[in-house]
């Protein structure tokens, strides 16, 4: 008896899972192809620096479950489904992303760069052999946070018909199923914790370089 | 004879800030020239100059006969090697390839730059086979200098510019690099430009000093002549010398 509806969760939880973690990854691909560049740009200039986390702070005030809302009626990057949900999660994910990423360029020792210069580096080896290499492990932490919150955050997209482990949730709470609610958010719990170690071990061993 | 380094009315300003005020004087092969200045004097600006880590905004600066302002500013800085205070090693490489940077930078073959670095963490007496593959973190102070030393000379520079490199050293390390440097001046008869706030050391390495004071030379020429001086702001250094004797 029990088993039967253990063996129903897993049968409609993979699939689940799998559209959880396609969500996950695309968004942060595509907000770490966004933000890395982006800090990196901006980086060296306190106004730009300024604006570009201004906008992403706004970003990131927007209640998410009223985002997911706004972006439905929009054209082109909105409406129902998943790569709404996409452009939500990217939303929310260029702060973190974007703040490591200028504060590990500014983090590397003056000195440091100015021997860079003074060895005849060009500002792309600079950048590539210099900057990138030692702001790494604070680019890294900013991408584990990110990482963490839209697992998270990726459970309100079923809202939008996204999918994802958020069905299991939204569906709990409607039919008052605490083991439904379960399905959806031990999953998402573990998802979490295991990209929070997985992230932190790659990036103790950047720092350990 | 025109100088390796020439000052031409050399001026840097910042804004309304004059740094350095048209300065001249030159530098010729195989000397030491040691500015010596406070904090704020400009000597620092000075060196800079030199390999065009700014240009001057007055006047200009030629190193072997050619305006840094007309110069392949990347070519010019890989011809000169620089050593700073706390010595600004890359904390993410090895010593061996702190070393090599410059070589590999200009592409030199693998194997060449392995026996160069051999051959410059000799020169620094720095064992290779025991200090070639630590960081720079595993590194005391005095030994990090010597990195930094061994860094500069890699790519056999025309010129070395020395920016208070053993002003964060203690005084026993501090000496210790000093006669070092006297005996690798000694060895390999290098053009060098050295920058520092103390009296004893200009005294010690200089060929020449020139000393600097609100971005204007108040005074150029060899240490003796420079215990001689009657300028008030060499008179402010001596004593500090004397002081000390």
């Amino acid at each position: 008896m029990l088993s039967d509806v253990l063996q129903d969760l897993l049968e409609e939880g993979l699939p689940l899972l799998l559209e959880h973690l396609v969500l996950v990854l695309s968004s942060i691909l595509i907000a770490s192809a966004i933000a890395i560049p982006l800090g990196i740009a901006v980086a060296g200039n306190a106004r730009w620096r300024g604006l570009a986390i201004g906008i992403a702070n706004i970003g990131q005030t927007i209640p998410s479950l009223a985002l997911f809302g706004f972006l439905i009626p929009i054209p082109y990057i909105g409406g129902i489904g998943q790569h709404t949900a996409i452009v939500a999660l990217v939303v929310y994910a260029l702060l973190p992303i974007l703040r490591s990423t200028v504060t590990g360029i500014l983090g590397v020792d003056p000195a440091v760069r100015d021997s860079a210069v003074a060895m005849g580096m060009t500002n792309r080896q600079i950048l590539r052999k210099v900057e990138l290499p030692l702001a790494a492990p604070v680019i890294l932490s900013g991408l584990r946070i990110a990482t963490v919150t839209t697992i998270g955050t990726a459970t309100i997209a079923a809202a939008i018909g996204a999918g994802g482990l958020g069905v299991f949730i939204f569906r709990g709470i409607a039919s008052v199923d605490k083991v439904q609610i379960l399905a959806g958010a031990i999953p998402a719990a573990l998802l979490a914790l295991g990209a929070d170690g997985l992230l932190g071990w790659i990036e103790r061993r950047c720092v350990s370089v | 004879m025109p100088g390796l380094i020439e000052f031409r009315n050399a001026t840097y300003r910042i804004g309304e800030r004059t740094i350095l005020d048209k300065l001249t004087l030159s530098v010729a092969a195989e000397e030491t020239l040691v500015l010596l200045g406070r904090s704020g004097s400009g000597k620092t600006t000075a060196l800079r100059l030199v390999n065009g880590m700014i240009l001057p905004t007055g006047g200009e600066l030629l190193v072997d006969g050619k305006a840094t302002a007309n110069s392949d500013l990347i070519a010019l800085r890989r011809s000169i090697g620089y050593v700073i205070q706390e010595s600004g090693l890359f904390p993410h490489f090895t010593v061996e390839q702190n070393v090599g940077l410059v070589p590999q930078l200009e592409s030199w073959a693998p194997e060449r730059i392995a026996a160069r670095v051999r051959e410059m963490l000799q020169k620094v007496s720095l064992p290779p086979d025991e200090f070639a593959q630590r960081f720079p973190r595993q590194l005391s102070g005095g030994q990090r200098q010597r990195v930094g030393v061994a860094r500069a000379l890699a790519a056999d520079p025309k010129v070395l510019l020395f920016d208070e490199p053993f002003g964060a050293l203690d005084p026993v390390t501090r000496l210790d690099l000093q006669r070092e440097f006297l005996r690798l001046r000694a060895e390999l008869g290098k053009t060098s430009v050295f920058v520092t706030h103390d009296v004893r050391e200009a005294i010690k390495l200089g060929t020449r000093i020139a000393l600097l004071d609100a971005g204007q030379l108040r005074f150029i020429g060899a240490p003796a002549e420079f215990l001689a001086c009657r300028e008030p702001e060499a008179r402010a250094f001596l004593e500090v010398f004397e002081d000390a004797q």
